[in-house]
């Protein structure tokens, strides 16, 4: 804490200096900037393949091995990148039916998704067939408001997962959404659903707090905003209602976006909200810059969306 | 000597932060079309290849006819998807069930959300049947007293949902209000207890049909509705099916 007390301080420092006409360009020079590329998906719905050519709204939209070419060209451009997803992984197409999610999580697996949240349609063939294909996942499943200690993804889901990407300390934490009345009982078992406000305050206070981590990302399933019940917990809702929370990537609603919103926390800073429709026609791709350079970060953060 | 400070204070700050700290300084954010003009990476097509070649096989197998395309748009309370999917269940369960317990399905009930996509004209196949039900939901035929029969006739009046029905016969008057149920074409009998076949999703209170929670007993099939569509489909060469006054409104 002292070491932050002390950076402030000498920010300040720094901008008086400036105003006092010190040129300090040369020593500007020594600044580095650092990208963290953030790749995403939801509700792909074991949408394996692409639409077929006749399909009314999206004939030859989507499918796993464009998404794969995409994903490779821009991990080219900058390795340090992150793949999330934000669940409902499962069920749509008869792959789901017959595989039971195994090829929909050996992909991802192929294509090196980092972490997923879970999904309502995660549990339709039961918390048993959820388990049982997670042999098949090389990714974490992240939750931190479903609580899971009575049934078999007991130490099988973190609340989150910390990522350092070139020395950025990235924390993402999952949300999930309320299953009573919308997933059978019989199906998520003894799964305890946890309040998502709640859950996330906790969850920024270790991962900004005691962890200090550069960028904190919430993996949320709570759906973007519902205008028939606009006080319904959503990610808008949860932006508004939390801090320290960077980047909100949802779900469940199917919402397409013209462009990621730009929503205020708690505090009035920004938070930004993404997600990108559903059946993996689309990717979300958020960079972060950071900077090195105080006069350039002393103006606050610019968001180009 | 202040001008002296200012600098060293500055200094120490910039080679902190040139070590060290980075703070964000911008964020660009946008959605990329997984579009067909992407090229496909040929290792994860090939690795799906084997799933797909063993799924198509099965899902293009034709099954049955359609003479024309049944939309679940189309109708008002009863339409004639809904009405083919009320039959299919009464048709391919009752025997199941009889086999069983020695008695008869009275009625059938499903929901219209459950109906996940349009018969198309043309040939039907297997594939169709994952379309139009893609859950894995099974038949279950649960014993309900004339009472309960009424809460379940008094959902679908203030539901006003073309929820598909077979069995029994209701007319509701401009209001909504209920002017008539009949069961195998009988006035409900309160102390009689009848045989309602519908889905686990439905019987566990799904669509708020929380009347099923109140029953005498509980069937299992352990057949599910998709099954039931395939093997109905198999033994149909074109299917027919039509709108009636099942479930009508008095205007």
């Amino acid at each position: 804490m002292k070491r932050r007390d002390f950076i402030q301080q000498a920010t300040a420092a720094t901008a008086l200096v400036t105003i006092g006409g010190y040129g300090f360009s040369s020593f500007a020079a020594g600044s580095s900037t650092k990208k963290i590329t953030i790749l995403h998906t939801n509700d792909v719905h074991s949408h394996i393949d692409p639409f077929g050519p006749d399909d009314s709204r999206n004939a030859n939209q989507g499918g796993v091995a464009r998404r794969a070419t995409l994903i490779e060209n821009i991990r080219k451009e900058n390795p340090n990148t992150l793949l999330l997803d934000a669940g409902d992984i499962f069920q749509g197409t008869p792959y789901f039916n017959y595989y039971g999610g195994e090829l929909e999580f050996k992909l991802m697996s192929k294509l090196k998704y980092d972490a997923a949240t879970i999904g309502n349609h995660d549990f339709d063939n039961g918390i048993d067939g959820l388990y049982a294909q997670l042999p098949h996942a090389n990714f974490q499943f992240i939750s931190a408001n479903y609580d899971f200690k009575n049934t078999v993804m007991d130490t099988h889901v973190k609340p989150y997962q910390i990522f350092i990407k070139d020395g950025i300390k990235i924390g993402v934490f999952g949300i999930g959404i309320k299953l009573d009345g919308l997933v059978d009982k019989k199906m998520y078992k003894e799964t305890v659903y946890l309040d998502p406000i709640e859950t996330s305050q906790e969850m920024t206070r270790i991962l900004k707090d005691q962890e200090q981590c550069d960028l904190v990302i919430c993996l949320s399933h709570l759906g973007y905003h519902y205008s028939k019940s606009p006080e319904k917990i959503s990610d808008l809702n949860l932006a508004k209602s939390t801090k320290d929370i960077d980047l909100i990537i949802g779900g469940h609603t199917h919402t397409f976006l013209p462009k990621p919103t730009v929503a205020q926390n708690i505090e009035g800073k920004n938070v930004l909200v993404n997600q990108v429709g559903c059946y993996g026609i689309n990717l979300g791709k958020i960079d972060f810059y950071f900077d090195s350079d105080k006069s350039k970060s002393a103006n606050g953060t610019s968001i180009i969306v | 000597m202040q001008k002296n400070s200012f600098l060293i204070i500055a200094i120490i700050c910039l080679l902190f932060s040139c070590k060290q700290e980075h703070h964000l300084s911008k964020i660009e954010g946008k959605q990329i079309p997984v579009s067909d003009s992407i090229a496909l990476d040929t290792e994860i097509d090939d690795f799906i290849k084997p799933f797909r070649d063993n799924l198509e096989k099965d899902m293009s197998k034709v099954l049955s006819y359609a003479p024309k395309t049944y939309h679940k748009k189309d109708g008002n309370l009863n339409t004639a998807i809904g009405n083919l999917m009320a039959h299919i269940v009464l048709e391919e369960g009752n025997p199941i069930f009889n086999k069983r317990t020695g008695k008869n399905i009275d009625m059938v009930l499903l929901n219209h959300g459950g109906i996940r996509a349009a018969i198309n004209k043309g040939n039907i196949t297997t594939e169709t049947a994952y379309q139009v039900m893609p859950f894995e939901n099974s038949i279950v035929v649960v014993a309900l007293k004339g009472q309960q029969i009424d809460s379940l006739v008094y959902y679908l009046s203030k539901a006003k949902k073309a929820h598909p029905i077979e069995g029994l016969k209701l007319t509701l008057d401009k209001n909504y209000n209920i002017v008539e149920a009949l069961i195998n074409k009988e006035k409900i009998d309160s102390n009689k207890t009848y045989y309602v076949a519908t889905n686990d999703y439905l019987y566990n209170g799904g669509d708020n049909m929380k009347f099923f929670k109140t029953n005498d007993t509980v069937y299992t099939l352990d057949y599910k509705i998709r099954n039931a569509m395939i093997d109905y489909f198999k033994k149909v060469d074109t299917i027919n099916p039509k709108l009636d006054d099942r479930f009508t409104q008095i205007q």
